[in-house]
């Protein structure tokens, strides 16, 4: 039977950049003073089944060169070799070459082999043995006309799953078998345990040409567990002597595994001939598959069972129809409705992914790229689950790579201009993701030497981008670092390039409809601001409610919710009430008041406060219930209504009604009055 | 129909494996770890089990010395998947109770002869 292997090579090719990304990880992860046994069975396993897989569908390039990282994480894993940090960069070299190798092979091009022979080399060279490569080693083929075998497996045979009748049907495919069964082992019935086996045998095969090969393959799974002897009948032997016995010993069967293991892989499928094949994908990770959370599968499953109800009750109506049914009929198209738009949803959350896909390789990025400046940098992740549409998250890539290569190149200074201006020698770059209203922002801030101010003008000046005595406020000039052709870098680095960069990210970044901005004070560092809107995006909320209506606060920006105490507020002349919470005053925006709304109470004392932080401030938000957390689908007010203050976007609640998500930022604008006494009075 | 538990933890070789023995005429009942083995095998009963040595949770080795302490496969053909470069696993596995291994990589002609070998 024919199968053409090349319909698994996708799940493979998927498969294996994920066991790339783990071993990566895994190796950044690895204290090579102290090896985690879980961290390199991980690693290996990685390795493991992409040598395994690459080997089944062909990819020899691929096998073989797993091959030899393989055997050495083995040794590392079983504790007989230390592992140094050469080793362990030459083993993330070998990720990339890896990850090279099987996109070229993904998209069907020509490979480039040579990096991988070349640390393929090393890699031999650590092992100290040339015989990385299964050696071919010639095998005697020694036919007969006859063997003679005598066959005595230890008792417990049977408990292995090695039925010897299934060897005797073996050897009759070889040629005329004739068995004698020996049974002077065989205890009296009493003493007989029937799951032992007491017999041994004496097997004559005749027939032509019966290799010895074929005879000890028919016993390669026991020969440790039992007495076998092969005895020539024949005299077309090759050695003439007097009838040679010779026990298979472990060497002869090691020749045949590893004639066994040497991929010769002619009898695969055809990989050139595949004219069905589909069109190569250009860049096979902005078109692959995508994996989805089961959860999001059972929603949806769920959605369609009850969509299926919906349907048999609407049927159940149209069948008889009378008019007196016409409100059963509404509400039955309304149940479909709100069903239809639940699973649409549903659907379109599928193509939501935690951020963490873009993420998870930079850290590997910063530790090389910072060996390459000789900086000490540290990078520090945050909100890593934070949900984006897969295509936003494809291109959003690029413009990340880039701004952080920015803040390690000009931003952090070397350890020792560190040290001298009192900072710690080690910088730290923090990329942060999370959703803000209707938006999800992704910072990247560094401690490093901050945006040169003068000479940004200096240079915006020199290429005639402002005129010489153009009054610009700070902010503006950190934004002409967006411009065309502009960079300050001293040096031209091969880090940063050659200043084609910022321009690029921005128009990157707005052709998502994004934003991009940065704040930079001297001698503290620079914070990147990316802001991308997503109408698509699934916010953690927790419901509130004021009166009649039920607002959607963003989970992340709760700091705590409380009811206050009399004592604890301070009535401030001309402005609004502040909380008095621990060591902090905090000003109390009701939220009944913001929105022109009737509560149940405009009392403190019957309210609950909701404190929250706003842009590096926290203020209270007075509300008159608490009600569940639920994760919402962020409806964009802007394209069904308009753009509203204090209001980022809505949501469909479960019941059908629409709850508007609050903006916090906006909120706090709007009761911004109150807040500047506030301000004073804290 | 004589089934067949697989278990790998790479989903290309375990769809490889299970398309080849349905195409061969096996029922077969797929797993990707010896944990999640193991629970199949007690709710289905196998005549074979072909299994992968490096998974991740439990391993090969284990699930086999696992499946050898159950009544109904005491005497059950569990096969090994294994590489060339695993003669210590090998017998380890043996060891443990496997009847045998098929040797990585193979092809889908050879996993069906090597099958069709146990099951007599």
């Amino acid at each position: 039977m024919s199968i053409d292997l090349s319909q698994f090579h996708q799940v493979f090719f998927e498969e294996s950049f994920e066991g790339l990304d783990t071993m990566e990880s895994g190796l950044l992860e690895l204290d090579i003073a102290d090896i985690d046994d879980e961290i390199i069975n991980t690693i290996f396993r990685a390795a493991h089944s992409i040598k395994g897989g690459s080997a089944t569908f062909g990819f020899n390039v691929v096998a073989e060169f797993t091959h030899v990282i393989e055997t050495l994480l083995d040794e590392v894993r079983a504790g007989t070799r230390s592992i140094n940090q050469e080793e362990v960069d030459l083993f993330l070299q070998s990720v990339d070459c890896l990850r090279d190798l099987l996109q070229g092979l993904q998209n069907k091009e020509e490979v480039d082999e040579a990096q991988a022979s070349e640390l393929r080399t090393q890699f031999e060279i650590i092992l100290g043995s040339e015989s990385v490569d299964a050696v071919d080693q010639k095998t005697s083929s020694e036919t007969n006309t006859g063997w003679l075998i005598k066959f005595k497996p230890e008792s417990h045979i049977l408990r292995t799953g090695n039925e010897p009748l299934r060897m005797f049907w073996q050897l009759e495919a070889l040629g005329k078998v004739r068995i004698t069964s020996i049974t002077d082992e065989m205890p009296s019935f009493a003493g007989m345990n029937v799951e032992l086996c007491y017999f041994s045998w004496e097997i004559e095969v005749t027939g032509d040409n019966i290799s010895k090969e074929s005879i000890t393959e028919v016993f390669e799974w026991i020969e440790d567990e039992a007495e076998i002897v092969l005895t020539s009948l024949g005299n077309d032997s090759i050695e003439q002597d007097s009838p040679k016995s010779e026990a298979i010993d472990t060497e002869a069967s090691k020749q045949e595994t590893l004639k066994a293991a040497v991929p010769k892989i002619e009898t695969q499928a055809p990989i050139k001939e595949d004219k069905k094949a589909k069109p190569a994908a250009r860049n096979a990770k902005e078109f692959g598959s995508i994996r989805v959370d089961i959860d999001k599968i059972d929603t949806m499953i769920n959605m369609v069972g009850e969509l299926v109800i919906t349907q048999s009750m609407l049927g159940q109506i149209g069948e008889e129809f009378t008019f007196d049914k016409l409100g059963k009929l509404q509400e039955g198209l309304q149940d479909l409705e709100r069903n239809v738009a639940i699973l649409h949803e549903s659907v379109m959350r599928i193509r939501m992914l935690p951020i963490s896909f873009t993420l998870s390789r930079f850290p590997r990025m910063v530790r090389d790229m910072s060996r390459q400046l000789d900086k000490k940098i540290e990078l520090v992740l945050k909100g890593e689950n934070t949900e984006l549409d897969k295509t936003v998250m494809e291109k959003i890539g690029d413009p990340l790579v880039h701004l952080l290569r920015n803040s390690l190149d000009h931003g952090i200074e070397l350890p020792e201009l560190r040290r001298k201006a009192g900072k710690p020698e080690t910088g730290t770059i923090n990329l942060e993701a999370f959703h803000q209203g209707g938006n999800v922002v992704i910072e990247i801030s560094d401690d490093g030497a901050g945006l040169n101010k003068e000479k940004i003008r200096a240079k915006a000046i020199e290429n005639g981008v402002i005129s010489e005595n153009e009054a610009l406020t700070q902010d503006q000039i950190n934004d002409l670092i967006f411009q065309p052709g502009f960079s300050t870098a001293e040096v031209v680095t091969d880090v940063s390039g050659r200043g084609v960069g910022m321009d690029v990210v921005r128009r990157n970044i707005q052709s998502l409809g994004g934003t991009v901005s940065v704040k930079s004070e001297p001698g503290v560092g620079s914070t990147f601001t990316i802001t991308l809107p997503l109408t698509l995006a699934i916010l953690d909320g927790q419901l509130v409610r004021v009166g009649k209506e039920i607002y959607i606060f963003p989970l992340v920006s709760i700091v705590e919710s409380l009811s206050a105490d009399a004592n604890q507020v301070n009535k401030v002349v001309g402005a609004n009430d502040v909380l008095k919470l621990r060591d902090e005053f905090i000003p109390i925006i009701p939220l009944y008041e913001t929105f022109g709304i009737e509560p149940d109470s405009r009392h403190l004392k019957d309210s609950l406060i909701v404190v929250v932080e706003s842009e590096k401030m926290k203020v209270g938000l007075m509300v008159d219930e608490l009600l569940a957390q639920q994760q919402v689908v962020i409806k964009s007010l802007e394209s069904n209504y308009q753009s509203v203050g204090g209001i980022s976007g809505a949501t469909i609640l479960g019941d059908g009604t629409i709850s508007l998500i609050l903006d916090i930022p906006g909120v706090v604008k709007l009761a911004e009055k109150y807040l500047n006494y506030a301000g004073v009075a804290a | 129909m004589t089934r067949i538990l697989a278990v790998d933890d790479s989903a290309s070789m375990r769809q490889m494996v299970a398309f080849t023995l349905k195409g061969g005429g096996f029922d077969v009942v797929e797993a990707s770890d010896g944990v999640e083995a193991l629970e199949l095998a007690k709710e289905n009963d196998c005549d074979l089990v072909l299994t992968d040595v490096n998974m991740p949770n439990m391993d090969g080795i284990e699930l086999t010395k696992e499946l050898r302490g159950l009544a109904n496969y005491k005497f059950v053909p569990i096969l090994m998947l294994t590489t060339e470069s695993g003669m210590d696993k090998k017998t380890e596995g043996r060891a443990a109770g496997a009847t045998g291994w098929i040797v990585k990589p193979f092809n889908p002609d050879q996993l069906l002869s090597t099958i069709k070998k146990v099951l007599g």
